[in-house]
C-alpha cells in the first residue's frame, strides 16, 4: 500500500506579498495604532496639594536634596511625585482579560493539538 | 546533466545551513547582552508601579520566575537542537499553531526590545546634550542608525555580531561596578541614602503585585540563548552553561542597580525615567561615574538591539523555512550564511515602535510576548515529560524538581498577568487581540502550505497516547 502525504500547494509570489503585507498591517493596525491614538496609556490620577512646597509633597529633607540635585524644585517636582496609578479594580474588565487569556489557550491548544495528530499520522504511520 | 548529478547539486544547495561556531562565553554574551540593558533602563518602571521596596520584592519573585525558566528552557533545549528555540520545541511538543504563535512571541518580544533599546539611545544622546546646552537634539535620526548599522552587521554575519557583543556587555557590566564603587555602596550615608529614600510601599502589596509586569525586564531575554541552538558547537554543554551563569550575572546586576539607583534617586522620579543609571549618577554629581553610566547605558542598549535583532530574525527565519509565513524569508545568504531577508524585514517595525517614543508601551509589548511564551513553557514541560518519559530519548540536561519548577512558573505568570492588567489592561487586550488575529489567520490559511510530516525533525520515537 502506497503512503498518503499531503502534499501543499506551492504559494505564488503575489500570494507571498499579500500575506507579509497582510501581517505588516495587523501589527501596525491592533498595535501600533492604539499606541498612537493614545488607548493603551497606563492609567494614572493626579492628586495635587493647593499649596506646593516640599513638605505638603511628603518629601523628606534627604529626598529634597536628592530631587534638588537632579535639578528639580518642588514646583516641577510635583508633576511625578502627585501622579498615581490607578489600581481601581473593575470587575467586568478583569473577568473579560482572563476569559480572553484562558479562550486564546484553549483555542490555541485545541487546534494545535487536531493539527499535531496531522503531523504524528504522517510522520510515523 | 544526469538526473543523478541533478539531485546531488540540489542536495548541496538545500545542505547550505547556519554555522556551528559558538561556545558558552557566546551563548552567555546573547542571553545576557540582551538583557542588560533591562538593567539600565526599564526595570525602574516597576519602582513606578510599586515603589522602590515593591520593585525588589517584585525581581526577586521574577527572579524565581526566570529560575525557573533556564532550568525548563536547558532540559528542552539541549533536547530539540535546532534554530528558532522555542519555537522548534513547540513544533515537536504541541504542534504547528502553537509553535507559530511561540515564533510571533519571540519575534515581538525581541522586536519591541529592540525599538525600546534604539529609543533609549536617542533618549540618552538628548539628555547628553541637554547637559551641554544643545537641547533641541531630534532623537529619530539617532533611532535609525543604530537599528541600521546593527541590522548590517546581523546581515554581514554571527559570529562577529555576538562577538562584538560580548566585549560592549562586558563593559556595560563594569560601569555598574563603576556606580557602586563612585557610590561606595558599601557605605550608605555618605553618596546613598537608603534610609532617606527606600521608606514605604506607596501603593500597599497590591503595587507590589503590580509591579511584577516591568519586573520582568530585569531578566527579559535570557531565554534567547536558545535560539542559537543551531549555531552551537556543543549544546548539551553550553546552553545550560551559557544560559545558567546568565541568570546568575543577571540576579546580582539586578539587586545592585536597583539599590543604587533607589537609593540615590526619589522612587517617584526614578519611576518614570528612560534613563535611570544616568539620572542617578547625575544625582551622584561625580563627572567621572556620570561619563561611565553614559558609555555604560549606550553599549548595554547597543548590546542589546544587537542580540535581539539577531534572535528575532533567527525566529522569523525559521517559520519562514517552514513554510509557516512566506518561505521567501526561509532564505539564507549564500554568502554570509545569515538570514538575511528575515533580518531586513523587521527593521522598518522596530523603528516604528521606537518613533512613537513611549517606552513604557513599547516595553510592556515586548514584556507581554514575553509572558505569553512563559506560559506555554510549563504547557510544554509537562507534556513533554507526558509524551517522552524520562529514558525514552537521550537528554542533554535534565532539570530537578519536575513538576514544581513548571507549576511555579505557571501561577508566577498568571500573577503578572494580572500585574499587567493593573494599570495596562487595555495594551494587555490590544496584545492578546493581535494573537487571536494572527492565531486564525494561521489555522484557516497559511496553515494549507505546511508539509505536515516535516514540521517533527527529530528522531525520537512516537510521543505517547498519539
Amino acid at each position: 500500500m502506497v503512503k498518503k502525504y499531503y502534499e501543499p500547494p506551492k504559494q505564488s509570489g503575489q500570494g507571498q506579498v499579500f500575506d507579509s503585507l497582510f501581517l505588516l498591517i495587523i501589527i501596525y493596525a491592533v498595535l501600533l495604532l492604539p499606541i498612537v491614538l493614545g488607548l493603551t496609556a497606563g492609567k494614572t490620577v493626579t492628586q495635587a496639594p493647593e499649596n506646593i512646597t516640599w513638605e505638603t509633597l511628603g518629601q523628606n529633607p534627604v529626598m529634597q536634596k536628592q530631587w534638588e540635585k537632579l535639578g528639580m524644585t518642588a514646583e516641577n517636582a510635583a508633576e511625578y511625585i502627585t501622579a498615581r496609578f490607578d489600581y481601581t479594580i473593575n470587575p467586568v474588565a478583569l473577568i473579560i482579560t482572563a476569559v480572553v487569556i484562558i479562550g486564546y489557550f484553549v483555542l490555541m491548544l485545541r487546534l494545535s493539538d487536531k493539527e499535531y495528530r496531522d503531523v504524528i499520522h504522517e510522520k510515523f504511520d | 546533466m544526469s538526473n543523478q548529478n541533478k539531485a546531488a547539486s540540489q542536495g548541496a544547495r538545500e545542505r547550505i545551513s547556519l554555522l556551528k561556531v559558538l561556545g558558552p562565553a557566546h551563548v552567555w554574551a546573547l542571553g545576557v547582552g540582551i538583557v542588560l540593558v533591562g538593567e539600565f533602563m526599564g526595570y525602574n518602571f516597576s519602582i513606578g508601579k510599586g515603589g522602590a521596596l515593591g520593585s525588589i520584592i517584585a525581581c526577586w519573585f521574577i527572579g524565581l520566575l526566570y529560575t525557573c525558566v533556564a532550568m525548563i528552557d536547558s532540559e528542552v533545549t539541549s533536547t530539540v537542537a535546532a534554530a528558532g528555540g522555542q519555537y522548534s520545541q513547540a513544533k515537536h511538543i504541541i504542534g504547528p499553531l502553537m509553535a507559530f504563535n511561540v515564533g510571533l512571541y519571540l519575534v515581538f518580544a525581541y522586536t519591541m526590545l529592540e525599538a525600546a533599546d534604539a529609543l533609549v539611545v536617542g533618549d540618552l544622546l538628548v539628555e547628553a546634550a541637554k547637559d551641554f546646552g544643545h537641547p533641541d537634539l531630534d532623537p529619530r535620526p539617532f533611532v535609525v542608525f543604530t537599528i541600521a548599522i546593527l541590522a548590517w552587521l546581523n546581515y554581514r554575519g554571527v559570529f562577529m555580531t555576538l562577538t562584538v557583543n560580548f566585549i560592549i556587555t562586558a563593559v556595560a557590566f563594569v560601569s555598574i561596578y563603576v556606580l557602586f564603587i563612585g557610590a561606595k555602596g558599601w557605605a550608605p550615608g555618605e553618596f546613598i541614602q537608603p534610609e532617606g529614600l527606600l521608606t514605604d510601599l506607596p501603593y500597599g502589596w497590591l503595587g507590589v503585585i503590580s509591579a511584577f509586569q516591568f519586573a520582568i525586564w530585569y531578566y527579559l531575554g535570557i531565554e534567547g540563548t536558545c535560539q542559537a541552538a543551531e549555531e552551537v558547537r556543543s549544546v548539551a554543554r553550553s546552553l545550560p552553561l551559557g544560559t545558567m551563569t546568565g541568570m546568575m550575572t543577571l540576579l546580582i546586576a539586578a539587586t545592585i542597580t536597583w539599590y543604587l539607583t533607589a537609593s540615590l534617586v526619589p522612587w517617584e522620579y526614578l519611576g518614570v525615567s528612560y534613563i535611570p543609571q544616568y539620572d542617578a549618577a547625575r544625582a551622584l554629581g561625580n563627572p567621572f561615574v556620570t561619563l561611565c553610566m553614559f558609555v555604560g547605558t549606550l553599549f548595554s542598549a547597543v548590546a542589546s538591539a544587537n542580540g535581539t535583532i539577531n534572535d528575532a530574525a533567527r525566529a522569523w527565519f525559521s517559520m519562514g523555512r517552514d513554510r509557516y509565513l512566506p518561505v521567501w524569508f526561509g532564505a539564507v545568504h549564500p554568502r554570509y550564511r545569515t538570514p538575511y531577508r528575515s533580518i531586513l524585514f523587521l527593521v522598518p517595525v522596530a523603528i516604528s515602535f521606537a518613533f512613537t517614543g513611549l517606552l513604557d508601551q513599547v516595553i510592556t509589548f515586548s514584556i507581554l510576548s514575553g509572558l505569553l511564551g512563559y506560559t506555554f513553557m510549563p504547557i510544554n514541560m509537562m507534556r513533554f515529560r507526558k509524551l517522552w518519559p524520562l529514558g525514552s530519548i537521550r537528554r542533554g540536561y535534565v532539570h530537578p524538581f519536575h513538576p514544581f519548577p513548571a507549576i511555579t512558573l505557571f501561577l508566577l505568570c498568571c500573577l503578572t498577568y494580572f500585574a499587567t492588567f493593573l494599570g495596562y489592561g487595555t495594551q494587555l487586550l490590544a496584545m492578546m487581540t493581535f494573537y487571536i488575529v494572527a492565531s486564525l489567520w494561521f489555522h484557516f490559511h497559511r496553515y494549507k502550505y505546511v508539509k505536515r510530516g516535516d514540521q517533527f525533525q527529530m528522531s525520537w520515537p512516537r510521543p505517547k497516547g498519539y
